[in-house]
């Protein structure tokens, strides 16, 4: 797709569709070593290290959801912290009612998805930008409604249950695990997702909407269902988020800065591509772990390189690199190839 | 005679929602762009006036003198480097970057600033108000801010309808490719128009110093309230977000009468009602819908 293709097809139609730049046996091998080392890393790190990298994963996740929305579906939501809070008080609810908050996770995306549904109805009613600041709108109206349940620690908050009888060793290295495997189903399913045919739908959609409607692309159902995932992704990362900290409060976990970092990192990573999210989540996190005595200067300064990027680099690092390279680790896309008259 | 005064300080503050958000609906109306950092940039404009005008001599009642032309030339300034930068790549980059804009102010002026909340100071008139029976009461800054919300409205009419560079503004916003092939300059008519919506934030955003503290972080929750203004009234009439303001401004009191938690919530409630009642809006047209 991004990749010049060697021609159309020929008379008789002989072509052939590849689905990678090389074999997926690589991505496979290596994929496989990867998930390997970071499910064993709490044992092998000290414990300090597992709660920073459970932090880079829930930033991981958040990213990707954004990604998803924003790279993919056009949607540039400024809201998804509407979700990533009723993630994390879905989870605080379940666990006063007296359930492990581990097992709360997945229930708290589905709670999510369940809400994010009817709001798409609202928030597609508008376009562009006043869809973006409506999504802000809903998490702004969330935030005030969860403020006034005095159960849920009302705007003060309150700390998470059913953890007490952890040790906070134990609770770091359980939550890491948790985050690391909600991060590891949504990227691999993300890229499953994109490699369906909902991905080539997003895509016909993204490089033209007019045409993708009259070939028969449901665009708006397209576009709700991945409102719907997004909203999902965010409210486990909401959920890994609280059993992490481990306490709840509506003006942090509903803060306009959630979104700031999915964005930032989406950008600065490469938007439209499944690894860029991630190398934006280290880079964000490299930049923070070494200016974290100057106060807010890691945001600045990350903000002005995501501005930067947006007006020169539009396609981010990862997009950059790819172009230059002609590699993907993790292809989503489609390269034509002409039979008679090879590359 | 209660209800009656919770309606008077829902107009008041309505008016200066209306003056909040109007330059957000220029914006939108000539250049396509959502200034996601246009509550950012009426802080910057309060913070202008607490630091910048004593270093000049002049009393703060008076900085908007100083500060509201100031801003439209950065206004311009920004709309000819930055802001037209994006726009030629596509309204998602606009988009982006104006978020990004947004934060780094923020931050920056919490670094610079710190957090804690300034206040334009205006001497007694903060206090002064008109008393017409026991319960009712109208703050003369908040009638001054309605009033100007008023004027600066009827100006934007009259400099749109009867200016040339207005009918310019009115062409490029209407057709560019048409405008451009009859000789406008579309970039230097996009920095007017940019110029003019920063001036008038940059009031707006001094009007809320006088009236209230902010702080850095004062800027996203005006946005919120412009925006819902404008969805209120209707995208792309000006009169509209003067009503849209009022009737937004009227809800949070209603909602305020009954808790203080709920003034914010049942604003964002009318939005939402709208959205799903009549999305185009009180006096809007449909073409800014999905």
């Amino acid at each position: 797709m991004n990749q010049p293709t060697s021609g159309a097809a020929n008379q008789d139609g002989s072509i052939s569709v590849r689905r990678s730049t090389h074999s997926p046996i690589f991505t496979l091998v290596g994929a496989f070593v990867l998930v390997a080392l970071l499910t064993a890393a709490p044992w092998i790190f000290s414990a300090q290290f597992a709660t920073t990298l459970t932090n880079f994963f829930i930033l991981v996740i958040m990213a990707t959801m954004w990604n998803l929305l924003a790279g993919y579906a056009g949607m540039v939501s400024i809201g998804q912290q509407a979700f990533v809070g009723l993630g994390a008080y879905a989870t605080l609810y379940l666990a006063l009612k007296g359930m492990d908050p581990f097992v709360t996770i997945p229930l708290a995306a589905v709670v999510c998805a369940a809400i994010s549904y009817p709001v798409t109805y609202l928030l597609f009613r508008l376009r562009g930008g006043y869809f973006s600041i409506a999504t802000w709108v809903v998490a702004d109206t969330a935030m005030l409604i969860i403020g006034t349940i005095a159960v849920l620690g009302g705007g003060t908050g309150r700390s998470m249950p059913g953890l007490q009888n952890l040790s906070p060793s134990q609770t770091a290295h359980d939550s890491y695990l948790a985050t690391w495997f909600v991060a590891l189903i949504v990227v691999a399913g993300t890229y499953y997702l994109l490699r369906s045919r909902l991905g080539l739908v997003l895509a016909s959609i993204r490089d033209n909407e007019v045409a993708a409607r009259s070939s028969g692309a449901n665009v708006r159902s397209a576009r709700r269902l991945v409102f719907v995932i997004a909203a999902a992704g965010c409210g486990a990362a909401g959920a890994v988020l609280v059993i992490s900290q481990p306490f709840v409060q509506p003006s942090s976990v509903f803060n306009l800065q959630w979104a700031a970092e999915m964005l930032f990192v989406s950008m600065i990573g490469g938007l439209g591509t499944i690894e860029g999210p991630i190398i934006g989540s280290a880079i964000y996190f490299v930049l923070q772990q070494t200016l974290q005595q100057q106060g807010a200067w890691y945001l600045i300064i990350f903000g002005s390189i995501a501005v930067v990027v947006a007006l020169w680099q539009p396609r981010g690092l990862w997009g950059a690199f790819r172009d230059r390279f002609h590699t993907e680790l993790l292809p989503v896309g489609h390269w034509v190839d002409n039979i008679k008259s090879p590359e | 005679m209660v209800w009656l005064n919770v309606v008077i300080q829902g107009v008041l503050i309505g008016g200066f929602y209306a003056l909040f958000a109007c330059g957000l609906s220029l914006m939108f109306g000539v250049l396509k762009v959502i200034n996601l950092a246009h509550g950012d940039m009426a802080v910057v404009a309060g913070y202008a006036a607490v630091f910048l005008t004593p270093h000049l001599h002049i009393p703060e009642v008076w900085s908007f003198l100083i500060v509201v032309p100031l801003f439209g030339l950065i206004g311009y300034v920004l709309q000819r480097t930055l802001i037209q930068k994006s726009i030629d790549r596509d309204p998602f980059t606009t988009l982006l970057v104006t978020f990004g804009l947004s934060v780094i102010i923020e931050n920056l002026l919490l670094e610079i600033y710190t957090a804690n909340g300034q206040t334009i100071n205006i001497g007694s008139l903060i206090t002064k108000s008109w008393h017409p029976t026991s319960i009712i009461y109208i703050s003369y800054l908040s009638l001054a801010v309605l009033g100007a919300a008023v004027l600066v409205l009827v100006f934007l009419q009259l400099f749109l309808s009867k200016t040339g560079t207005g009918r310019l503004i009115r062409a490029v916003a209407d057709d560019r490719e048409a405008a451009q092939l009859s000789g406008a300059n579309y970039r230097h008519v996009f920095g007017i128009a940019a110029a003019i919506a920063f001036a008038t934030v940059a009031l707006a955003g001094i009007a809320y110093g006088m009236m209230t503290q902010f702080a850095p972080t004062s800027g996203g929750v005006n946005l919120l309230f412009a925006f819902e203004a404008v969805v209120i009234g209707g995208i792309g009439s000006l009169w509209g977000t003067l009503v849209g303001g009022v009737a937004l401004g009227v809800a949070q009191q209603f909602g305020a009468h009954f808790n203080p938690q709920y003034q914010v919530l049942a604003g964002n409630v009318l939005f939402l009602l709208v959205l799903a009642v009549r999305p185009q809006g009180l006096f809007g047209k449909k073409t800014a819908l999905a």
